[in-house]
């Protein structure tokens, strides 16, 4: 156990390097002169020199990747937003709770919707709730988060006058004057919605299929024999084993959606990671980006492990081997 | 009254192809302590008769007629809570491949334990120590400590001990195996016959073995029943059937039976394939395989008829009975000619 965590967390190192070396290259291939943007547009030639020289920006790649590892690594930090000058960790602190509200809640409320939804459409396949429920799922599958948080956001927001347009109120700590848990949670309905909406019906499909599939196995026709009541086959022995796989989806997409919700950020003017990496881009703001792309990366292989270390608990056969 | 009374069971899948008819009119006993054997080719319906018994066939599709009394009780129509109660405490079943029998992510004793748990009003520690005694009863070593292992750390055959074990935990009063030696290998397959055995003499259950191997008839039955494409070709006692064997398709399971006391060069076989159960042959189900087919054959399918002079044996050919003995008894004498030469 004790040695296949090490070999997890090195392989987490390499991981980490290589993510964050690909992201400084794609940049320096990108054809635009950061110093000038620093400078600005009017700027004389010398000052673009001087901006140049100030964010070592004339250092080949390799030096400044090399740089930006040493003050991570050394001093903690992203370094400096070259359009605000804000510090990278500050910015990535304010948007990261925004983010994590996003999708921490979105995860529960899609697990909620589509655990029982899944489990009954394969209790009853070809049932109207079985139909009913593939239809919510092509809908799902098919339809941009942009579309269904505007319609959401029109219907529910604009019409009925249930729930804030957009815009996020802070759960503590408020920065603006709405703040505190009941706006923070009526604000962040409609952006729930919306994300449940995208992976429920993906999560339903997955479901469904696993328990049909369970229900077929050797060991639940033993369980039937033994003279178990669907309710015990169904706890016990089907949906333990249905739901091992939606442990690990699960953990993955939370790891990939923390690196920013863009659309559904974008659509209810959430300023999480997603907002900020577009914001960054455009404007060619490479500390931002990179600060990003850390906290993402840095995600993903905390979830990977987290749900690596937690199947090996909930699945025997992983233990020894 | 016999343990279980099995009348005219039929039990019909619809298909998107039309109706398999994987059981159609099969009637037998089994008597309280005794081995009923089952045989037959893959395909049969020897192992929906007994999923149909047991109820294990899933509800959506299947169409099930005639009726399975145990202890005079339709274990077709009755209830299931009543069924729930029957299954696993009176009558228990053991599965072909033991490899995906047992459930992957609960301990072996979990497993046990629940089965006794089930059925009996007892604490969790008296289930376990019952789930110990039964896992030494059939071989596993160092079972108190092995009764917290994960099926995974067990061998093919040792998890086939489990299952017996499971099975057997509440001393039930009919045991359907269902090709419970077919998964494993050769020497295994003999210490869990043995095994199965040896355990009848001492829980006295009656057993119900399904098998396409004669062999394991010969050496766990009492009673035969030879099932061909969803009927009952032949049925009595293991003597009737192994001395005077009375159906060609018989005839040739017995000739392709490997024997090491031979050198026979090649085994015979049965030539073609079993049937369609969507669409059956008309006539005897056999004839298209059979040497000894005659016009008859081809138009009406035979009675389940008796054997003169065998109490118990049924058959159905239209072969007359004199050609038949003679078949029989060269059949007989072939392999005794063998044996001794």
């Amino acid at each position: 156990m004790f040695r296949y965590l090490i070999r997890r967390v090195l392989w987490a190192v390499v991981l980490f390097v290589a993510v964050t070396i690909v992201s400084f290259v794609i940049f320096f291939i990108v054809p635009v002169e950061p110093a000038r943007l620093i400078a600005g547009p009017q700027a004389p030639p010398d000052a673009v020199e001087r901006a140049k020289k100030a964010y070592h920006l004339d250092e080949p790649v390799w030096q400044q990747y090399g740089r930006f590892m040493k003050t991570m690594i050394v001093d903690g930090s992203l370094g400096k937003s070259l359009a605000t000058r804000q510090k990278v960790n500050d910015v990535v602190k304010r948007a990261a709770p925004v983010t994590i509200s996003l999708v921490i809640g979105g995860a529960i409320l899609w697990m909620l919707v589509a655990v029982p939804i899944g489990i009954l459409s394969a209790l009853r396949p070809r049932s109207l709730l079985d139909r009913a429920a593939m239809v919510f799922v092509l809908v799902g599958i098919s339809a941009h988060p942009v579309w269904i948080g505007l319609i959401l956001s029109y219907f529910v927001g604009y019409k009925l006058n249930l729930t804030p347009l957009g815009g996020y109120c802070d759960l503590i700590n408020p920065s603006t004057d709405c703040g505190g848990p009941i706006d923070w949670f009526h604000s962040m309905i409609l952006p729930w919605v919306t994300f449940m909406l995208l992976f429920a019906a993906l999560y339903v499909r997955m479901i469904r299929a696993n328990v049909l599939e369970t229900m077929n196995e050797d060991y639940v026709r033993t369980a039937r024999a033994k003279g178990a009541p669907e309710s015990q086959v169904m706890r016990s022995h089907v949906l333990r084993n249905a739901l091992l796989p939606v442990v690990t989806m699960l953990g993955m997409d939370i790891g990939l959606a923390l690196g920013g919700a863009i659309f559904t950020e974008s659509v209810f003017g959430l300023p999480g990671l997603g907002k900020v990496a577009v914001e960054a881009l455009n404007g060619f703001d490479l500390p931002i980006v990179m600060g990003i792309t850390v906290f993402a990366t840095l995600a993903i292989i905390i979830f990977n492990l987290a749900v690596d270390l937690l199947y090996a608990v909930i699945d025997p056969r992983i233990r020894l081997s | 009254m016999a343990l279980l009374e099995v009348n005219d069971l039929k039990t019909y899948f619809r298909t998107d192809d039309g109706i398999v008819k994987a059981v159609d009119g099969v009637s037998f006993q089994v008597e309280k302590g005794q081995t009923l054997g089952i045989v037959g080719e893959s395909g049969c319906g020897k192992s929906v008769t007994c999923l149909t018994i047991m109820g294990l066939n899933a509800k959506r599709n299947t169409i099930t007629s005639g009726n399975a009394l145990f202890r005079g009780e339709d274990l077709l129509t009755m209830n299931s809570r009543r069924l729930r109660e029957i299954r696993g405490d009176d009558v228990a079943m053991i599965f072909q491949d033991p490899m995906t029998s047992l459930n992957p992510v609960h301990t072996i004793g979990r497993q046990l334990t629940e089965a006794v748990l089930l059925h009996r009003d007892v604490t969790k520690s008296q289930a376990r120590a019952r789930a110990v005694e039964l896992l030494k009863a059939v071989g596993i070593p160092r079972a108190d400590r092995r009764i917290d292992d994960y099926p995974h750390q067990f061998s093919g055959g040792m998890r086939q001990r489990v299952m017996i074990a499971m099975a057997l935990v509440n001393d039930p009063d009919l045991l359907i195996a269902d090709e419970p030696t077919t998964a494993l290998d050769v020497t295994t397959q003999a210490q869990i016959l043995e095994l199965m055995n040896r355990l009848q003499r001492e829980f006295g259950s009656a057993i119900i073995i399904i098998t396409h191997d004669l062999g394991v008839v010969a050496e766990t039955a009492d009673d035969v029943v030879v099932m061909y494409a969803a009927r009952i070709a032949e049925q009595g006692t293991v003597d009737e059937i192994f001395k005077r064997p009375h159906h060609p398709y018989t005839w040739g399971l017995l000739g392709s039976l490997p024997r090491l006391d031979t050198d026979t060069e090649r085994l015979v076989q049965i030539p073609g394939q079993p049937p369609s159960l969507l669409n059956p042959p008309r006539g005897c189900r056999f004839h298209p395989r059979c040497p000894y087919v005659m016009n008859v054959c081809k138009q009406e399918e035979p009675e389940l008829k008796q054997v003169t002079g065998d109490h118990d044996h049924l058959q159905r050919c239209w072969l007359d009975e004199q050609t038949k003995d003679r078949e029989a008894a060269k059949l007989l004498h072939a392999s005794m000619a063998e044996a001794t030469s």
